[in-house]
């Protein structure tokens, strides 16, 4: 059984507002950030990228990440926020994976030659990407909330293994994708230090991007779910109205 | 739970010697892909050879898909499912019997598929040893994440269009793996074939544990 929760009345809130203030601020000092950088010699412009590619990456692992803590907290508490929290961060995850997807195409065009590379790293994560479409699938086609919640909770588990091996798979197979940007630097890594702030800054500032849009995800769902419960009252109290008055 | 286990796979595989669907369904079709990969890649014997591990693995790939709806399929008619959930047996054992009968379905179908391939495309077969521990292995992932998403989706009207876009990108390590390590057995390089077989062994081992974990709770709430 899931416990109901007393839901927000409206999406938006004063810490969500300075949030999405925050989230701004910290996109357009990458942007700018980002377009200030020297040109690398192999590269050229497109390495600027550095400052929103892994950016978006990082958000969607994210992403999978908070819905796999909102699947466990749901199976512990059976509280529908976090199965709402779970739902939302994976919505969410589908835009970061979009985004990643197609900033990696449009860097490995001019770079590698082609708009697409069967290499590990970008086909785990087209993976990914097809997952969470069939998340959102799932959740869709599920009308009963006790249901829904269950089901999109084990999916949620079950993508934990898929980002590990995201994660490593330029380690375990040859690819032609770099190694991990930051957790993985060695002290033979020649990278320029404005490229690595711009890196850095860009984690931060998808990560700011992505908490604020779960957040009033979050709010929509617990909104939509209100809705649902309180349409069938109002509708036949409409008519009882009507009925009286006539 | 291994007698509950039993006792279900021997259920599923009983209903399907009867109904007769695997050998009169499943199984023609796998074959009808074969022979369609040939009309699509031109019948030229040396391109068919080289890219058989891949035509072989997705042809058990698209047939597994079947019989995890069939499978689905069994528990949804006349409120079996019910009755199931009402059987008292282990839900663990429900889980490994279900996948069981699947695999056991799936270990005939590759037989059948093998000597099509080697019929068909002239695939001469080597390191055996590597091919069949490969079968096992990615025949025990392909039906415990089927039958793990199975009964995710079982309850849905939208079961059959909605389950492969559930199981085929779930699956798709087990084809790659697949697809390379009988790729190195039939180029006669079977160590190239460790690491793919290594993952092979952990996708079944975390579907295997998962389901003997999880599907009571999916099989009561879902």
């Amino acid at each position: 059984m899931t416990q109901a929760t007393s839901p927000p009345r409206q999406a938006s809130h004063r810490a969500t507002t300075v949030l999405g203030w925050a989230t701004l601020v910290c996109l357009g000092a990458t942007y700018g950030l980002g377009l200030s950088l020297p040109a690398s010699v192999e590269q050229k412009d497109y390495s600027k990228l550095i400052g929103i590619h892994p950016g978006l990456a990082w958000a969607s692992y994210v992403a999978v990440g908070v819905s796999a803590l909102g699947a466990i907290a749901w199976f512990v508490r059976r509280d529908r926020r976090w199965d709402r929290l779970n739902a939302a961060s994976i919505e969410v995850g589908v835009v970061f994976t979009a985004l990643t997807l197609v900033t990696g195409s449009l860097w490995g065009r001019p770079v590698w030659g082609v708009w697409w590379q069967w290499d590990p790293r970008l086909t785990t994560e087209a993976l990914l990407m097809a997952l969470l479409l069939g998340f959102v699938a799932l959740r869709r086609a599920i009308v009963e909330p006790g249901v829904r919640a269950v089901v999109s909770s084990a999916f949620s588990l079950l993508l934990v293994p898929l980002l590990v091996v995201i994660h490593f798979s330029v380690e375990w197979w040859r690819s032609l994708h770099q190694n991990g940007s930051l957790v993985s630097l060695d002290p033979g890594t020649n990278l320029d230090a404005g490229y690595l702030v711009a890196m850095v800054l860009g984690f931060a500032s998808f990560t700011l991007a992505y908490a604020w849009l779960t957040v009033h995800r979050v709010r929509l769902e617990a909104l939509e779910e209100t809705l649902e419960e309180t349409s069938l009252d109002t509708a036949i109290a409409a008519r009882r109205a009507e009925a009286v008055t006539a | 739970m291994w007698r509950d286990a039993a006792l279900i796979a021997g259920k599923d595989l009983r209903v399907e010697l009867r109904s007769k669907v695997a050998t009169n369904q499943v199984g023609p079709f796998a074959v009808v892909i074969l022979v369609l990969f040939a009309f699509a890649l031109d019948p030229d014997r040396k391109v068919l050879d080289q890219a058989a591990p891949g035509l072989f693995w997705v042809a058990v790939l698209l047939s597994a898909l079947l019989a995890t709806q069939r499978s689905v399929s069994l528990e949804t008619t006349e409120a079996s499912r019910d009755t199931l959930r009402l059987s008292g047996l282990d839900p663990a054992g429900i889980f490994l019997g279900k996948a069981g009968a699947i695999a056991a379905q799936l270990v005939v179908l590759e037989v059948l598929l093998a000597v099509g391939v080697g019929f068909l495309y002239g695939t001469a077969f080597h390191q055996v040893w590597v091919l069949v521990a490969t079968c096992l292995l990615a025949t025990g992932g392909l039906a415990a994440a089927g039958t793990v998403y199975g009964v995710m989706a079982a309850g849905l009207r939208v079961r059959e269009t909605l389950l492969p876009l559930l199981v085929l990108p779930v699956l798709a390590p087990v084809l790659l793996a697949a697809t390379r390590a009988w790729e190195a057995a039939l180029a006669g390089t079977p160590a190239e074939a460790g690491s793919w077989l290594g993952l092979l062994a952990v996708f079944c081992a975390v579907y295997v544990v998962f389901g003997i974990l999880g599907f009571g709770t999916l099989l009561e709430e879902a």
